[in-house]
């Protein structure tokens, strides 16, 4: 049987052996359900659980670990001299064997017998049964896919067996502790307990994985070439292979792309941090609760709009438009320059700044604010000389947030701004970043093992440490402001 | 201090009234100033959400309707049919675009046989037609030796000048269209033969380098799977997770490992999901490079901590006496919270939910790491077949250099829009019909 239809089974089984428990409960309970420890529906769940878990489970780690085993064990069958080859072609080796096999159960005897007989016309016939192969396959190809449709065939066998006699022998004892005095609802609760922890758990998993991804591939990279190079180099140009120079890889100079994402995320927050500051002050200080209640979600759209949408409105009217005007006072504005990047994101950023300040103006305390007054003081001069000095930490929180957010951005900076890696202070011209030259190195048909394509891991590493710290750090400061006015 | 500092220099002749006077009018200024600064912030902002939509809108509506030619298309049986036995091959390699040509030349009288004219009028029509023209005779071969009315699309170009995208004031060796197909063009439109429809295509077709006949239907498809995917994993899994942190967990280090990680998560850069994905999902699993399971995975991964955010939200927003209600009939914490905490938490989950979702459909950073980028020109069938999903398409026009693209750019992204105004409305409207005030 195969996986899918396996874990299709067992699912259906769950309801069979919730009613079974279900009926039992009630049968043993007769009329009076107090008798029972727990509801006739936990006992049902009991069972259930009892019969299908351990099945799954099994059936689970069956369907993750039997392939790697299957796969060592035709590779064990493999003529030595083919095992000699070097690791990417004995995985090539592989996968022909792998179509083979696939394409195998297909052919009718007479085919079978023709292909164990004549080995030239192996190719055509696996080709009308649909496997289409890059080369006539040697002989043992043929032997190994035989061996490996029969290591999978006992594969499958063993897994349904023995997930049918988990199945089995969980069904009878749970069904044999059902009882009045059994604690059913205590077990259940207790699977489903557990269940909660592993989902929360999740989130470590993932934080994990990325660690272990970026880290590990970039650790291949720094294997290819010098860690120092890559982060004080001033040169980007990674050649890709087979450009046929004397060095056998470009340079990876990390220090360009890391100036032109800190040089568009200044201009970002250069616009951002002043209209989402004052849009805040004025929502949370002078508005009439109902022009709040109009304005706040509507800038709170500018924060939902995907950000491939602000990429193609820099693009087609932010882009032009700058040229175009550049060209009126006689400036060369490119096209795709930082200041057209930077202004986009600063407008994409804007709602994270205000609505994050907004909260924190929010929760200064009346009292400051009544004491300026009091003293004399006119709204604006009590916002800006208590308030605000009041919300600063808060503030600057919220700023290096909506930073992190900024450096991290790529639909803009891919079609908005360069991609030639310049090291430059003008704003006109144009500059390129990092999360540009990620896409840019792994969009395409590539191998995976060139430093061309690692170094998109590095750099990925880069841009995680870099917001992590900033993340960490505002998350630290948000919360420890938060605490002192609570 | 800035009081003080604007007051100490009066002019020698002024009197206490007028300095008190004059000091009044300037920080009533300063006051209105500063609130005008507000006013400013909060109208340039929205300034560019209108001036962002606007652009969107023109740019895109035109993409809605295609151009289209009504041919009297004669499914000449010496051409399609030469055998009269109605081979399949022989239908198959016909040279449909040759039928639909003659037609054309009878529509807009031409009678030359000058080969530069002929292919002039020829690149009037899509090089669609072709595939169009076979499918029709291989599903009907009823109509070789007939005639029939079909409507074809107009080449992108012709589609643009009637849209006006394309002026005929530039010179005619800079245009793309000469004169002479201007001239058809029009005396076309005069009989009524060429009119703009509703684009249909622009929703059902898949990738196509000619943008006449290039279509959102794969990446809708694609989309949708992807969706699928993050309903049906990061919800239980987010709202799970959110029960076991607000309503059970201990106040311990691993719990509060647990909070760090999913603060933190929520603000890593997308794109770091992406090589999250390619490395675990695709060079460690070894699942297929394209195939939208493995974007509705990465998509899962990232709005995940969305999810369980607003879960506790939501969940922490139902009031205690509740829990404690339920406690004293006898109910276990188990109980208590699936059978009365979360229903009364559910308005909250669904709108967060909804707006992790809207978030997951607007990505696209993630999904180019995973090789998303492809061109798919048949709908996939099942979440392992290579799709492509709609922030991805709206990119992959985007950089086309061809000017009809421009268009049906606009038109995805208005697409994706209004998928997003959709989804935000539902939950904007969940969160009004069924929030309670405690």
């Amino acid at each position: 049987m195969s996986i899918s239809v396996l874990l299709t089974i067992l699912l259906i089984a769950l309801i069979p052996a919730f009613i079974i428990g279900l009926l039992k409960a009630r049968r043993i309970a007769e009329d009076n359900p107090r008798a029972m420890h727990s509801r006739a529906g936990y006992y049902g769940g009991y069972l259930a659980l009892w019969t299908v878990l351990p099945a799954l489970i099994f059936t689970l780690l069956w369907a993750v670990l039997s392939p790697t085993a299957i796969n060592m064990m035709v590779r064990a069958e493999l003529p030595a001299t083919v095992l000699e080859h070097r690791q990417g072609e004995v995985s090539l080796i592989m996968g022909t064997i792998d179509a083979v096999a696939r394409g195998l159960p297909y052919l009718t005897p007479a085919e079978r017998s023709q292909i164990a007989s004549d080995p030239a016309a192996v190719r055509d016939i696996l080709g009308k049964a649909g496997v289409i192969l890059a080369s006539e396959p040697e002989p043992y190809v043929i032997a190994a896919a035989d061996h490996l449709n029969a290591v999978r065939a006992t594969s499958r066998w063993l897994m349904t067996g023995i997930a049918a006699l988990l199945a089995l022998a969980g069904f009878v004892y749970a069904f044999s502790r059902i009882s009045a005095q059994f604690r059913a609802r205590n077990s259940v609760e207790s699977v489903i307990r557990a269940g909660l922890i592993a989902a929360s758990t999740v989130a470590i998993l993932t934080t994990l994985g990325i660690i272990m991804s970026v880290l590990g591939e970039s650790v291949n990279f720094f294997k290819a070439v010098n860690p120092l190079e890559f982060l004080f180099g001033t040169v980007w140009d990674p050649r890709f292979a087979g450009a046929g120079e004397a060095a056998e890889h470009g340079q990876f100079g990390l220090v360009p792309l890391l100036w032109g994402t800190l040089f568009i995320s200044a201009i970002a927050l250069a616009t951002a941090v002043p209209l989402g500051l004052f849009s805040a002050v004025y929502m949370s200080e002078y508005a009439h609760p109902r022009v709040r209640a109009a304005f706040k979600p509507l800038l709170e759209i500018l924060a939902g709009i995907p950000t491939i949408v602000y990429g193609f409105f820099a693009l087609i009217t932010i882009g032009p438009f700058l040229r175009d005007t550049g060209a009126l006072f006689g400036l060369q504005i490119s096209a795709t320059s930082a200041l057209g990047a930077g202004l986009v994101m600063g407008i994409m950023i804007v709602p994270f700044v205000s609505s994050l300040s907004d909260d924190i103006i929010s929760a200064v305390p009346q009292a400051l604010r009544e004491g300026s007054f009091a003293l004399g003081a006119t709204k604006s001069e009590t916002i800006r000389q208590v308030v605000l000095p009041a919300a600063l930490p808060g503030i600057v929180g919220a700023v290096l947030l909506a930073g992190s957010r900024a450096i991290g951005e790529t639909m803009i900076v891919v079609l908005a701004a360069g991609i030639a890696a310049n090291l430059t202070f003008n704003p006109l011209e144009s500059v390129t970043t990092i999360t540009v030259k990620i896409v840019s190195q792994l969009t395409g048909d590539l191998e995976f093992n060139t430093p061309q394509t690692l170094v998109a891991f590095a750099l990925g590493l880069t841009l995680f440490t870099i917001t992590l710290g900033m993340n960490i750090y505002a998350l630290h400061i948000v919360r420890k402001y938060r605490e002192q006015y609570e | 201090m800035t009081i003080a500092s604007t007051s100490f220099n009066p002019p020698a002749s002024a009197t206490r009234a007028d300095v008190a006077a004059a000091l009044a009018r300037r920080r009533k200024f300063a006051e209105w100033r500063f609130k005008a600064y507000g006013m400013v912030a909060i109208a340039i902002s929205l300034g560019a959400l209108a001036i962002l939509f606007t652009t969107i809108v023109r740019n895109g509506y035109p993409a809605f309707v295609q151009s289209s030619i009504k041919l009297d298309v004669f499914f000449d049986p010496a051409e399609i049919d030469p055998s009269g036995t109605q081979k399949p091959e022989d239908i198959r390699n016909a040279n449909y675009p040759k039928l639909a040509q003659a037609a054309l030349y009878k529509l807009i009288g031409l009678e030359s046989s000058d080969r530069k004219v002929r292919r002039d009028a020829n690149q009037m029509l899509s090089q669609s037609v072709d595939i169009q023209l076979r499918d029709m005779v291989m599903k009907n071969p009823a109509l070789i030796g007939t005639t029939q009315p079909v409507w074809v699309l107009a080449r992108d170009e012709i589609d643009a000048l009637l849209k006006g995208s394309i002026s005929r004031d530039t010179p005619e060796d800079r245009r793309k269209v000469n004169d002479r197909q201007i001239g058809w063009a029009d005396k076309l439109v005069a009989d009524g033969r060429m009119v703009k429809r509703f684009n249909t295509g622009l929703f059902v077709n898949g990738a196509s380098s000619d943008a006449e006949t290039a279509g959102l239907g794969v990446a809708l498809i694609g989309s949708f799977f992807m969706m699928a995917t993050v309903l049906l994993l990061a919800v239980p899994l987010g709202v799970a997770a959110a029960i076991y942190l607000q309503e059970l967990a201990p106040k311990n280090r691993f719990t509060d490992l647990i909070e760090v990680n999913i603060n933190n998560l929520a603000a890593v850069p997308s794109i770091v999901f992406g090589l999250l994905g390619l490395a675990v999902f695709i060079n460690f699993a070894g699942l297929p490079r394209s195939a939208s399971l493995v974007g509705g995975l990465v998509l899962t991964l990232m709005t995940l901590p969305t999810i369980i955010i607003a879960t506790r939200a939501a969940v922490a927003a139902v009031p205690p006496s509740i829990r404690e209600a339920a406690l004293g009939v006898g109910a276990s914490r188990v109980q208590t919270i699936f059978h009365h905490v979360l229903p009364l938490a559910m308005p909250g989950i669904l709108t967060g939910t909804i707006i992790g979702l809207a978030k997951a459909l607007g990505e696209t950073a993630p999904l180019l790491m995973i090789g998303m980028v492809a061109f798919v020109i048949d709908y996939p069938t099942s979440p392992l077949d290579s799709a492509t999903a709609l922030p991805v398409q709206v990119y992959m026009w985007a950089t086309e250099a061809e000017r009809g693209f421009i268009e049906r750019t606009a038109a995805a992204t208005l697409v994706l829009l209004g998928f997003m105004v959709v989804m935000n409305a539902v939950a904007i409207v969940l969160r009004q019909r069924f929030m309670r005030k405690w």
